[in-house]
């Protein structure tokens, strides 16, 4: 067996856990259930990302987003002990017609990009750490860096002041 | 037989994992042997000493006990998460090591009944040469977590889930600072590979990072005991107020399998310590051949010192754990790795 075909396998394989875990995700009613299978998604994404070459970046997929993210999400539902949802009474067919018509709407965007755009299947490149580095703080992308960074910055003062404010004033 | 590059490698890979996979097995179970007899001594109790020569095949006893006991699954626990939980954490455990090196690379003799290719073939010790080895590393140990939130979620019942919770609370915690501690390592060896960060600790036994970077050693040996969850930071099984913790409502071999991912998690912690702080196969006195006997011998001084620890420290407070881990070691890993920082500048200007 080649590598070629062996790696193909793998994608494949990896493609399908991903896709499967994420439709599992959306269908699931129990909240806990969701954010397991959403871990799935996201390992088996650092695995394909792994298989096109880049180990850095699907070791960082998994320690910021399955790693850091999802034990968070997992620790709200457990501590909440966040039961099935509860659906609201004679809502539930608006809701569907609604989630009906948007997901054809988005199929026949994904459906025309497909069609339109023929890009080459993602080749060889630089991944390191290094390379990617030197992408992230050279001058075109390091305003948009910093800016997220102060956003998160932000975000994270924000939290802080509403954790710290006082219950019985 | 003639084998194309690509088998050869595989075939070579494949005799590296099952020969490591081989040898964590028979170290889980000689490890937890020797950490009864440990305590035991450290008490002034005899431990384990009836089944075989000085108590020896305790180990098999355990294995063969656990095996032909009765599997219980709650009742009204999830059956799929309850299953799946203990084979996470022993998967996420084992693929762990696959990037720890044993020492830098070795040549097979030349025996002549050997196939060609396999003939004076220079072979790395360590299964896969990741250039982002603390990284992967680092990501599998906050997989592991779901291992222990999941089965004490899935086993529907309040002991384990808070067992569950605070695990993840204290690993989420921990992690954090075991990072850190790493990030100071990589700024001075420049590198995520774990054997540049080997290399980068040649030569006398002051370039080792336990001692060149003290600080970051000392936040790892602490956040490495939680992040293993061994006492004094075992909050997730405190046996006085959690029962047994989040594998209170576990039996038989998926009992066992808990606590092999424990024991392997803390094999793992032993190897990482000895790499990246105590100079892994470096001996510490130039002249002195570099060998796997001196990593391995490393290894085994840090799994002596969990057990010592175990057998010394009493158990944290919850409140003590995540002031102690938020409040202290996070700020001393931050302090130290802009002290390092700014040295490795400094050296290279």
């Amino acid at each position: 067996m080649s590598l070629a075909l062996f790696h193909a396998i793998l994608f494949y394989m990896f493609a399908a856990v991903a896709v499967g875990a994420a439709l599992a995700m959306v269908t699931q009613r129990n909240p806990t259930y969701s954010a397991f299978a959403l871990i799935v998604t996201l390992v088996s994404l650092a695995a394909v990302f792994g298989l096109l070459g880049s180990p850095f970046i699907a070791a960082l997929q998994i320690v910021v987003y399955a790693g850091a993210i999802m034990v968070l999400f997992l620790f709200v539902l457990m501590l909440l002990n966040v039961k099935a949802e509860l659906r609201a009474e004679g809502e539930g067919r608006v809701f569907t017609l609604v989630a009906l018509a948007l997901g054809a709407v988005l199929a026949g965007e994904v459906g025309s990009v497909l069609v339109a755009v023929r890009t080459p299947m993602a080749g060889a490149f630089d991944a390191s750490a290094r390379a990617v580095a030197h992408v992230l703080f050279e001058p075109r992308y390091l305003y948009v860096f910093e800016a997220t960074s102060i956003l998160i910055l932000a975000s994270l003062v924000g939290a802080i002041a509403l954790a710290k404010r006082d219950p019985n004033p | 037989m003639s084998l194309s590059p690509v088998q050869q490698e595989l075939a070579i890979s494949t005799v590296k994992v099952l020969v490591i996979f081989g040898a964590l097995m028979t170290l889980f179970s000689v490890m937890t042997y020797v950490e009864r007899r440990v305590l035991a001594f450290m008490q002034f109790r005899l431990g384990p000493n009836r089944t075989g020569p000085f108590g020896l095949l305790q180990p098999v006893a355990d294995g063969i006990k656990l095996f032909f006991k009765e599997e219980v699954t709650p009742a009204g626990a999830n059956k799929f998460l309850f299953v799946a939980a203990p084979a996470l954490a022993v998967i996420t455990a084992f693929m762990a090591v696959a990037v720890v090196p044993y020492g830098g690379t070795v040549s097979l003799p030349h025996w002549g009944w050997m196939p060609d290719w396999l003939e004076g073939r220079r072979i790395a010790l360590q299964i896969s040469d990741l250039d982002v080895g603390v990284l992967y590393l680092f990501a599998l140990s906050s997989l592991g977590v779901y291992g222990i939130v999941m089965a004490g979620w899935a086993a529907n019942n309040k002991y384990t889930l808070i067992g569950g919770l605070r695990s993840s609370a204290q690993m989420f915690s921990y992690e954090l600072a075991l990072g850190l501690s790493f990030v100071s390592l990589i700024l001075v060896a420049g590198s995520f590979r774990i054997h540049d960060i080997v290399d980068s600790q040649k030569g006398w036994i002051l370039s080792w990072n336990a001692i060149r970077q003290l600080p970051a050693f000392a936040v790892f040996l602490v956040a490495a005991t939680a992040e293993v969850n061994r006492t004094p930071f075992d909050l997730p099984e405190a046996e006085t107020e959690l029962v047994a913790g989040f594998h209170t409502e576990y039996s038989s071999m998926r009992f066992a399998l808990l606590q092999m991912a424990e024991y392997i998690n803390m094999i793992t912690a032993s190897a990482m310590g000895a790499n990246l702080f105590l100079g892994g196969w470096h001996f510490g006195i130039p002249g002195v051949p570099d060998s796997p006997v001196w990593f391995i011998g490393k290894m085994l001084a840090f799994l002596f010192f969990f057990i010592w620890l175990r057998g010394t420290v009493p158990r944290f407070r919850y409140d003590q754990l995540m002031h102690f881990g938020w409040k202290v070691l996070v700020p001393v890993a931050m302090a130290w790795i802009f002290v390092a920082a700014a040295l490795v500048l400094w050296r290279q200007s």
